[in-house]
């Protein structure tokens, strides 16, 4: 029997996973897709709200806040990137200046650090915003991290301490009994945590009909390449709407930069295609920046959030049924609220209910990714000395070696696939978009799965790389 | 820190060319760095024959072009090759290299890059639609398919009538995959007259021309696209939508030049070409620091590419042995219907071998080259973009010039 099992290993379920595994408990996640942080968690804007923005008195301002706080430690702890380079929004008009007044007096009440600029400071320090940008509030404690990296970093700590993962396993039913539930007829569990993110109001209706309806709202990205702080140093917001925060320029932690996105309602959960959407981001962005290089455009993207239509995070045991915890509607701020939402959840859902459950002793850290960029060359040196694959790249454009790709396949919660490789030490991340190393990558999955190459996938089942050896077909 | 006094940054045509260059005139101590096990760089993926016709007279594959031309350098004990080595940084004339040995420095008294080109990606175009498995550039569809022998896709669809998706067509069928069809943007194709002939007309592939993807569509894998006419102007046309059905489609639409490291170092860069600024000798703007082959700017054939570079390699040479050439350059101002010019700038002392592409399709027309003190007509058949033009000026032509010199198309 297992006590909790959490269906989704977004950074929700993967970061209350890493809670629970302090405690001598067995704990499942089971994860429809071929690795962790492949829905919301693998698309959105990779950063850190400073908590200004939520509508007072919601679940969302309250865990922004509180995760806010949480992020650098969480990060120094996994060992994962944070960087705190804070956030300006900006205001083109009077009207939207009176807009920024309202959020400065929220950010008095919720005690968040600001500074207010004028357009000309704020172009001192950020020479790319436009020249209608008329007065700016600064907010230093945003911050930026990279998603996936703080998910599967948790979910491998996690599996260090006797955590187990399911991946390529899709929720079919849940049945109450007495005191336990039976998921797909085979896995006995005492609690569950509901995480599925744009599937939980299907989850939820396995067992009762679900208090709330998934409306799935779609936000695209253009990606553009290594600008090293040349184009924007901080998150730039617009003035929020109804809508949403609006399109924002964010640099990332690898020195790229992030447009969008943008929001619109999708009838189809699992459709994260792109479309028009991009031609709304290009001439939105121009509101707030000035001279963005899109020559220096790599890629684009689109992700879903899992909006519900209750328009707040439903957080909370089932009020009808023992046992099952919801973790639902984790869309915007969830990526800043996952860490306060997860101490919650285990701390006051679920240990409760496990009133023997003792700290785990010799608990063990998990070892960080290693990351030659930011190496010296002695330290590469001597990485290389101990194994020559550090020596060997296989990714030009970010800098990857052979070394690095074979210690992120080979570890918890390792890579199983291509896109996986790539979350974890960036393959195909670059300005060539993987066009050189892919098939690299590929020899190198099936060398250290012991693979054929007709098994190595991009990402979930049916997404095979090899559709046929040559002249198979004639 | 190793000293030498050449270091030449990638082992592909340009690189293997640049080094002949760099021994037949004089140097002695020439260091190739190469990232992969064996020379030859890409064309070690391109089987496919019609290499060499201008330099061996013959039409060799990629691999054999590469070795036959790296069979003239073989035995040079002036030339040192260093495999699985890849160059990560380039600071003043010291570039370090990341080897299975360890971290090693290179200073070169001249360094050449030739670190050839990439293709631009899905991501590079907007391409809307799912990031389905199933959507590769040509290039990688080539090395799964030449180097791993497997296919990407069973029935492919291919953007961009560029020559590598060309000869991919062919490969894709010969291996016995269908291709459906080729997409091109322009009302032209892109890629040399030889390969529509061979690649496409002799397999009955139909080309679209002033067509483009307007999406691709799949949830795991790739399961069809949608293929939209434009018009004159380039823009969509609605209603023009076309579904057609496919598990790959291969891009080959356009090569950058890879220079990263010496953006990185503040080379001057041209936005049109998207390599480096150089002068007549394949300098940058950075002395000692030259560029050639198709990190320079993209070239048709890699015969073209080999000459380059060895004159580049040349250049590298003199420069060791003698110091830059002082005197003062020209520039090169193009205008009407060219779109670049290699090299940017020059010393008017040389015979200048002049390189450019056209930004449309011209019929009969000729290129009208003048300033102050040179004025001269070049005839030309006919020329479209996908072919690059040479004009070669006599240092007696160029002699009285000053100013600046200008380029045109007169139709």
């Amino acid at each position: 029997m297992v006590d909790v099992t959490i269906i989704g290993a977004g950074i929700t379920g993967s970061l209350i996973a890493h809670c629970l595994s302090r405690y001598d408990l067995k704990v499942l996640v089971v994860e429809k897709e071929s690795d962790v942080a492949e829905g919301a968690t693998g698309a959105n804007s990779a950063m850190v709200h400073s908590g200004h923005d939520p509508k007072p008195g919601t679940l969302k301002c309250r865990y922004n806040l509180l995760g806010n706080r949480m992020y650098p430690d969480l990060c120094r702890e996994l060992q994962v990137r944070y960087v705190p380079i804070g956030a300006y929004v900006a205001a083109t008009s009077q009207e939207e200046e009176k807009k920024l007044d309202t959020l400065i007096s929220q950010c008095i009440e919720r005690n968040v650090p600001y500074e207010v600029l004028n357009g000309d400071e704020a172009r001192k320090n950020e020479p790319n915003l436009s020249d209608s940008v008329s007065k700016v509030l600064s907010l230093p404690t945003t911050g930026i991290i990279v998603p996936w990296e703080v998910t599967i970093a948790a979910m491998e700590e996690a599996m260090l301490n006797g955590t187990e993962l399911k991946l390529d396993y899709e929720v079919k039913s849940i049945e109450k009994k007495e005191d336990h539930f039976l998921i797909n007829g085979e896995i006995k569990t005492k609690v569950i945590v509901n995480c599925a993110g744009a599937h939980c109001d299907e989850i939820t209706g396995m067992l009762r009909p679900s208090p709330y309806r998934v409306e799935a709202k779609k936000g695209e990205y253009f990606v553009l390449d290594h600008l090293d702080g040349s184009f924007v140093k901080h998150v730039i917001y617009p003035i929020p709407t109804e809508k949403g925060k609006g399109v924002l320029a964010v640099p990332t932690v690898h020195g790229n930069v992030l447009l969008g996105p943008n929001s619109e309602f999708t009838p189809d959960v699992e459709d994260d295609s792109t479309g028009e959407g991009l031609d709304f981001i290009r001439s939105e962005v121009a509101k707030t920046v000035k001279n963005i290089p899109f020559h220096k455009l790599i890629h684009t993207f689109a992700g879903l959030r899992p909006h519900i239509d209750l328009n707040d995070f439903y957080i909370q045991e089932d009020d009808l049924i023992e046992g099952f915890i919801h973790v639902a509607g984790i869309e915007s701020p969830g990526l800043t609220s996952a860490p306060a939402i997860a101490k919650d959840v285990c701390e006051n859902m679920i240990l409760p209910k496990f009133k023997e459950a003792k700290a785990r002793e010799n608990y063990i850290r998990r070892k960080p990714f290693i990351d030659m960029k930011e190496m010296s060359d002695e330290e590469k040196e001597e990485l290389i000395r101990k194994d020559p694959d550090f020596g060997k790249l296989i990714c030009r454009c970010e800098q990857i070696s052979m070394g690095q790709i074979r210690d992120v396949i080979n570890r918890k919660c390792g890579a199983r696939t291509l896109k996986g490789v790539k979350m974890r030490c960036r393959p195909g991340m670059g300005r060539c978009q993987g066009s050189f190393c892919e098939p690299d990558v590929t020899n190198i999955l099936m060398e250290e799965l012991h693979k054929d190459v007709k098994e190595i996938r991009l990402d979930r089942p049916g997404s095979n790389i090899c559709a046929a050896l040559a002249k198979e077909d004639l | 820190m190793e000293k030498h006094e050449l270091v030449i940054v990638g082992g592909g045509s340009a690189g293997i060319a640049a080094a002949l260059g760099a021994a037949e005139n004089g140097l002695r101590d020439i260091v190739v760095i190469e990232r992969e096990r064996e020379y030859g760089g890409i064309l070690q993926q391109c089987i496919h024959n019609g290499f060499g016709l201008h330099t061996f007279n013959e039409e060799l594959s990629g691999p054999a072009y590469a070795e036959k031309y790296y069979s003239l350098i073989k035995n040079n004990e002036s030339i040192h090759f260093l495999y699985d080595s890849a160059a990560t940084e380039i600071q003043g004339h010291v570039v370090t290299v990341q080897t299975r040995e360890g971290m090693k420095k290179l200073e070169g008294k001249a360094i050449i890059m030739s670190t050839g080109c990439r293709e631009r990606p899905a991501g590079a175009i907007g391409l809307k639609g799912n990031r389905c498995e199933g959507v590769y550039t040509a290039g990688t569809a080539q090395k799964y398919l030449n180097r791993k022998g497997f296919l990407v896709g069973k029935k492919i669809f291919i953007l961009g009538s560029g020559d590598i998706g060309l000869i991919m067509a062919r490969r894709m069928t010969l291996e016995g995959a269908k291709v459906i069809g080729v997409a091109e943007l322009m009302p032209y194709s892109n890629g040399l007259a030889r390969n529509m002939k061979q690649c496409l007309e002799d397999f009955d592939i139909p080309l679209y021309l002033s067509h483009t993807v307007e999406a691709v569509h799949g949830r795991s894998r790739l399961e069809s696209i949608t293929l939209i006419e434009v018009d004159n102007k380039l823009k969509k046309i609605p209603g023009s939508e076309k579904k057609i059905e496919c598990d790959c489609l291969l891009l080959s639409v356009g090569l950058i030049p890879e220079n990263k490291l010496i953006e990185d170092l503040g080379v001057r860069m041209d936005p049109k070409t998207k390599g480096a600024v150089v002068d007549d000798y394949y300098m940058t703007s950075v002395e000692g620091i030259f560029a050639c082959g198709n990190a320079l700017h993209v070239h048709d054939l890699v015969d073209y590419v080999s000459i380059e570079a060895r004159k580049a390699g040349k250049a590298a040479a003199a420069y060791v042995q003698n110091g830059k050439d002082e005197t003062e350059t020209i520039e090169n101002i193009v205008q009407n219907g060219i779109s670049y010019m290699v090299p940017q700038h020059f010393h008017k002392g040389n015979d200048i071998e002049f390189m450019f592409r056209v930004n449309r399709v011209f019929k009969e027309c000729s290129i009208h080259v003048f300033g102050k003190g040179l004025n001269k007509i070049f005839k030309k058949p006919g020329i479209v973009p996908s072919e690059m033009q040479k004009i070669a000026l006599k240092k007696e032509d160029l002699a009285h010039l000053e100013g600046e010199l200008f380029w045109e198309v007169c139709e």
